[in-house]
């Protein structure tokens, strides 16, 4: 099945082993994950204040790229958009939400885009989570060949795939949708109580130390009840608990550091595909390790040192 | 009754979040749940009531500055008072004015060849005009 | 203006006649009203923006260059009769329209950051070091729109964004500098200078290096060329002039 695709911009950089992962398994699910053609970024963040419409146009811009993929039958009659990055999930549906529930900003937003053809409003932004939850995670679990016995994951969702309520994928108190494909692909699913806290998103650039803070927190409470890895599905968050960890360790000497992955990565392992898809080179804190420990990998073959 | 010192700012933030102060009876639910809150000189909860009060002097906190958008207060506000609006409101009445919380020339070369783009780029849409 | 000043322009104006319309005023048709920086002027209809100036008694001594449409000197804004769209072009490559508003913008300020090639590589990465700004953009499309050379310009700064200097690369190749877009960015992007960037990093490391040049070089360092150029440095213009007018063409 073919499905509308928006990577955004560090999955084509920093973070392609995000996508690497997520098209691999994407491919065993019968899922093809179909880019959209001269996509822009779309602002990372949905701008909050009422009457800007400039920061509504790069979102917008790239749903009318799903128009046009209909139209000239790339995709057929297929407007439900699917994201990776938990921060271009939540900048697009929200601005879709947006210029939905005020036509008369749509307008102005059209008229100003005046190289383009007029958003209609009919696109729906999905994260690959919900379409996995879609599928059936029974039926994910028949594609694991290489069960992830014995690994303890701590499921971190971050802010922006529960919060607001409005767009959230799953409860904002009690969300599982992670933890349910954390069972299917047979590891041990530890819940912590930070599971839901946030990084440091954005304050990275000019107050690292703050998010060390932060990350020493989320990591630590999941090592303390038992995690031996992370997984995630935002590029920033995994900036600030995977590259960061660095500047943890300058703070907490004694932090030891973990793994962080993007749950895509996992779905990989487990479903025994190449190393080649996992991506490993680009995380931080290198977990090939952890999983060669719990013989979950291959043996024999080379990882690129980053 | 509430005396309210500078109506034309209270209006502002109303006007640029779309959100009514008025509506909050100052639980603090949105202070604990606040990740950064310990760091602010005016916490979430005194920042909406100095809007109540009309006190322009909450756009010389750090408050908003130390926000991290991460919607924690407006998933547990009692009263469905979007701060994360509020908060960006306050932002917005300085950035307007250009003056910018971050100066992007000032970032070390070091710090900017290791950010992603994500990082970046959202940094700058909060914290520049 | 004084009655000195408009001296000045009508001897201008009379200068100017070989290069505007090289006709006496009384052999010409056709005429519109353009406005240049708010003041009127009667011109004749198929001048190009540049000439019309001219003809009107300006003098160009910045915002002028090749005349050719290639060195992006003479970028111009303007507005036409009754619409409010904010329009560019060249001066030297666009003709007149009456009831056109326009004003020269002669230089777009924007500081050459300074950049060692050999100690940077064809990464996003070191693009961010230069032009955080980059980040800011918010696919508005102004600049796009702005562009005289109709270059897809926030595709190429989105390309950037995503790390594909490739696509940037090639597709930026035509800029001619002119500065309309970084003058009109919201997001105080300077698009040529990213873009100059862009091209030389992906031309020092990502293209092959041209294998011929490898062995011209080596030619040239034994000397192999010395004895024609001594010879050719020897003659007079009239023997050059006899030479090159005699010379062999390859027809292809």
């Amino acid at each position: 099945m073919k499905i509308p695709y928006y990577p955004g911009c560090t999955l084509k950089s920093v973070a392609k082993n995000f996508e690497t992962s997520a098209l691999a398994v994407a491919k065993i699910l019968g899922l093809e994950l179909v880019e959209l053609p001269r996509w822009n970024c779309c602002g990372t963040v949905f701008s909050l204040t009422t009457d800007d419409l400039m920061h509504q146009l790069a979102p917008i811009r790239n749903l009318i790229r799903v128009q046009e993929m209909n139209e000239k039958g790339i995709v057929e009659n297929n407007y439900r958009l699917v994201t990776l990055c938990t921060m271009c999930f939540n900048t697009l549906k929200r601005s879709n939400l947006f210029v939905k529930k005020n036509p008369d900003k749509l307008e102005t937003i059209n008229s100003l885009m005046d190289r383009e053809e007029d958003y209609k409003g009919n696109v729906e932004v999905y994260h690959f989570l919900e379409i996995l939850r879609e599928i059936g995670f029974d039926k994910i679990g028949e594609k694991v060949k290489n069960p992830l016995k014995n690994l303890k994951v701590a499921p971190y969702y971050g802010c922006l795939m529960l919060r607001p309520e409005e767009i959230g994928i799953d409860s904002p108190v009690k969300p599982t949708i992670l933890e349910n494909l954390i069972e299917v692909l047979g590891a041990e699913v530890v819940d912590f109580p930070f599971k839901t806290r946030c990084c440091g998103s954005y304050q990275t650039v000019n107050r690292k130390e703050l998010v060390a803070e932060l990350t020493f927190d989320i990591l630590n409470q999941a090592r303390m009840e038992g995690a031996e890895c992370v997984i995630l599905s935002c590029p920033l968050c995994d900036f600030n608990l995977d590259s960061r960890q660095a500047e943890v360790k300058r703070l907490h000497p004694n932090f030891k550091m973990m793994p962080v992955l993007y749950f895509t990565q996992l779905m990989a392992v487990a479903f025994g595909l190449d190393e080649k898809v996992y991506g490993f080179e680009f995380n931080y804190v290198n977990p090939r390790p952890l999983f060669m420990e719990k013989n979950l990998l291959k043996i024999g073959v080379e990882t690129l040192k980053r | 009754m509430v005396l309210v010192e500078n109506k034309e700012f209270s209006e502002k933030v109303k006007e640029l979040s779309g959100e009514d102060v008025t509506l909050c009876f100052q639980c603090g639910m949105c202070s604990s749940s606040c990740p950064t809150a310990h760091l602010m000189d005016v916490t979430p909860r005194k920042m909406v009531r100095l809007i109540q009060l009309g006190k322009e002097e909450i756009l010389n906190s750090k408050t908003m500055w130390l926000c991290l958008s991460c919607f924690t207060c407006v998933a547990r506000c009692p009263k469905n008072i979007d701060l994360a609006k509020i908060g960006e409101a306050l932002r917005q009445i300085r950035l307007r004015k250009g003056l910018d919380h971050v100066n992007i020339s000032e970032i070390p070369k070091e710090e900017l060849e290791k950010l992603p783009q994500i990082a970046l780029i959202s940094c700058f849409r909060k914290f520049t005009s | 203006m004084t009655g000195e000043a408009l001296d000045i322009m009508e001897r201008i104006r009379e200068s100017n006649k070989p290069v505007t319309t090289g006709i006496e005023d009384k052999d010409i048709k056709h005429w519109v009203t353009i406005y240049i920086m708010g003041k009127a002027y009667k011109v004749p209809a198929d001048l190009t923006l540049m000439q019309a100036m001219e003809y009107a008694g300006y003098r160009f001594i910045r915002g002028a260059g090749c005349r050719a449409g290639f060195c992006g000197a003479c970028a111009t804004v303007y507005r036409k009769k009754g619409d409010y769209k904010l329009r560019t072009a060249l001066a030297c490559q666009t003709r007149v329209e009456d009831g056109m508003y326009l004003v020269q913008i002669p230089f777009a300020p924007a500081e050459k950051p300074i950049y060692d090639l050999n100690k940077e590589s064809p990464s996003l990465e070191s693009i961010l070091k230069y032009f955080p700004e980059v980040a800011r953009c918010v696919s508005c499309n102004t600049c796009t729109k702005a562009c005289p050379q109709e270059l897809e310009v926030m595709d190429c700064i989105q390309a950037v964004i995503r790390g594909d200097l490739n696509f940037a690369a090639k597709n930026s190749f035509e800029c001619i500098q002119c500065g309309l877009c970084a003058m009109r960015c919201p997001a105080e992007i300077v698009h040529y200078h990213l873009f100059q960037f862009v091209r030389r990093l992906h031309g020092k490391y990502g293209v092959p290096p041209e294998p011929n040049l490898k062995k011209r070089i080596e030619e040239i360092e034994k000397g192999v060329y010395e004895e024609e150029f001594n010879k050719l440095f020897k003659l007079s213009p009239e023997e050059l002039k006899e030479m090159y007018v005699k010379r062999e063409i390859k027809l292809d």
